[in-house]
This record gives C-alpha cells, sequence and structure tokens, in this order.
C-alpha cells in the first residue's frame, strides 16, 4: 500500500493511496508512524486524493496518525478527500478530533 | 420478502476476502443499475460488516463467512452476512458508537457506518453460536432506465 512523503520547510505532506480497509491498514498505519517518526514534522497534510476506498479502519489509522502528532507537539490536516472517504468520516464525526479540508 | 434474484458466497474469514466481498456485492447490485455513490455505499457497508466477522467473530482462528446476496421487490438489495463465531454479549452496547472490543487498530464505528450508510440493518446473535447482519437498501429508479 503505496504511501508518498514530500517535505516542506514548514512541515510535510504525506499522500495515501488505494484502498484503506483492514486488511491495509496495518501495513499502512506501520508505514505512516515510519514515515512521520523520520521526518518529525511540525505541521503534517496528509493527502487522500489517491484513496480510492475507505472504511472504518481507515479512521483508526488517520486517529494513530493524529495521536503521533500530538506527541510530537505538531498538528495534523487531511486534505483532497474523495467523495467516498468523507461519508465515512462524516458518518463517525471525525471532524470534530481531525481537521479536514 | 420474496426474492427476485439471490446469491450466496461462502469465503474463509481471511482478511484478503475483505475487497472480494466488496466486488460480489457490487457485481450483484450492478443489476439495479445504482448510482456510483449507490454503489460505493454498498461496499462501505459490505467492507464493515464482513471486517467484523473476519476480525471479532473468529479472532483466533479461520472460520466461514457467507454472504448473501438479494434482490427484493421494490427495487430493494438486502446484504445479509453470516459467520459462526463467538457472538456479540450485548448487541446494543456492540451498535452504539465508539463500542469496541477490538484493539487500537478497530474505531468502534463500524455500526454506525452501516446504520448510516443503509436505510435499515438488523443484527442477530447468540454467543458461542454466530452472528448474522442483515441490511437493506432500496435504491432509487432512474428516470429512463430500462429494467
Ligand atoms: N460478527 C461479530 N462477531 C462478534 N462480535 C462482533 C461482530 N460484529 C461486531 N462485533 C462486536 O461489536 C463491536 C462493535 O463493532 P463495530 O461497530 O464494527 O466496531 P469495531 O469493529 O471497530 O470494533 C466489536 O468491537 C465487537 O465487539
Ligand atoms: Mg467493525
Amino acid at each position: 500500500m503505496p504511501i508518498t512523503v514530500s517535505r516542506q520547510p514548514e512541515g510535510a505532506t504525506i499522500a495515501l493511496a488505494g484502498e484503506i480497509d483492514h486488511h491495509g491498514a496495518r501495513a499502512m498505519m506501520a508505514q505512516l508512524e515510519d514515515a512521520i517518526a523520520s521526518t518529525l514534522p511540525l505541521r503534517l497534510t496528509l493527502d487522500l486524493s489517491g484513496v480510492t476506498f475507505m472504511d472504518s479502519s481507515g479512521i483508526a489509522v488517520l486517529m494513530r496518525a493524529l495521536r503521533q502528532m500530538q506527541q510530537l507537539g505538531g498538528s495534523l490536516r487531511v486534505t483532497a478527500i474523495p467523495l467516498q472517504a468523507r461519508r465515512v468520516l462524516d458518518a463517525a464525526g471525525v471532524g470534530r478530533l481531525i481537521t479536514l479540508e | 420478502m420474496k426474492a427476485i434474484d439471490q446469491t450466496t458466497i461462502v469465503f474463509s474469514s481471511r482478511s484478503a476476502n475483505e475487497g472480494f466481498a466488496r466486488a460480489c456485492a457490487a457485481c450483484f447490485a450492478a443489476q439495479l443499475d445504482p448510482t456510483l455513490d449507490e454503489v460505493a455505499d454498498i461496499k462501505t457497508a459490505v467492507s464493515e460488516a464482513v471486517t467484523n466477522a473476519i476480525v471479532h467473530a473468529y479472532p483466533d482462528r479461520l472460520g466461514r463467512v457467507t454472504l448473501r446476496l438479494r434482490l427484493l421487490e421494490g427495487n430493494q438489495l438486502e446484504m445479509q452476512v453470516k459467520d459462526a463465531g463467538v457472538g456479540i454479549p450485548d448487541i446494543e452496547q456492540a451498535r452504539t458508537p465508539l463500542f469496541t472490543t477490538g484493539s487500537e487498530e478497530r474505531s468502534g464505528m463500524g455500526f454506525t457506518i452501516m446504520e448510516s450508510f443503509m436505510d435499515a440493518l438488523k443484527v442477530r446473535s447468540e454467543p458461542g453460536k454466530g452472528t448474522t447482519v442483515t441490511m437493506r437498501k432500496r435504491i432509487a429508479r432512474r428516470a429512463g432506465g430500462a429494467r
């Protein structure tokens, strides 16, 4: 499950791609955790434009990233959310915890 | 309710079958001429139910998962996911948003998502015997669509 990291002066953007279900979530969580730990961004943007499907397993992936960023004293926002993923996040009220753009 | 069409798929509780189940449900539903958004709803709901059978019903062994897809009168799709796993001791509690007996990898939002993406959700379960989740969704007839 591909993740792509790009660094900016003020932080980093990590793009997630493919289907985020329970089958792929564990590997994606581990990759994301490593990417955050090695870039240590103050501001992290997760770009979901390449996500073709996401269910509640993806919520756990985002919540894990949020906790990691909070521990680092940084911020997280999620951008370019495809409609299907957006509806999952909205149904679960994730916008109350994570900035969704 | 009488089924106009029906198919049953039986598979093992391996996580690779989550995508397989989504594809099966989407293919079966194609005869209802759903919109892309409706297909996304169907895939999302069935993914949640099948994932629960894979993760929770058989926590430490492989078991059998049955997905029954039915086309009902009134342009309704019914999806039933059945397992013979550990069962749910308190269904009302299990359906509460954020409730999970799973690890950090779960969010406790599966039933909430099934409810919001489908018109109706019924859960039957008996501890030690297994769980059956039945969901229904009416697919709007589209103007000009030949059926
Ligand atoms: N098929 C099943 N067999 C046994 N327990 C289940 C089943 N489906 C759901 N559950 C129970 O209901 C809880 C809530 O399910 P859900 O809303 O999908 O959240 P999650 O899967 O994230 O825990 C699960 O944590 C589990 O305890
Ligand atoms: Mg679940």
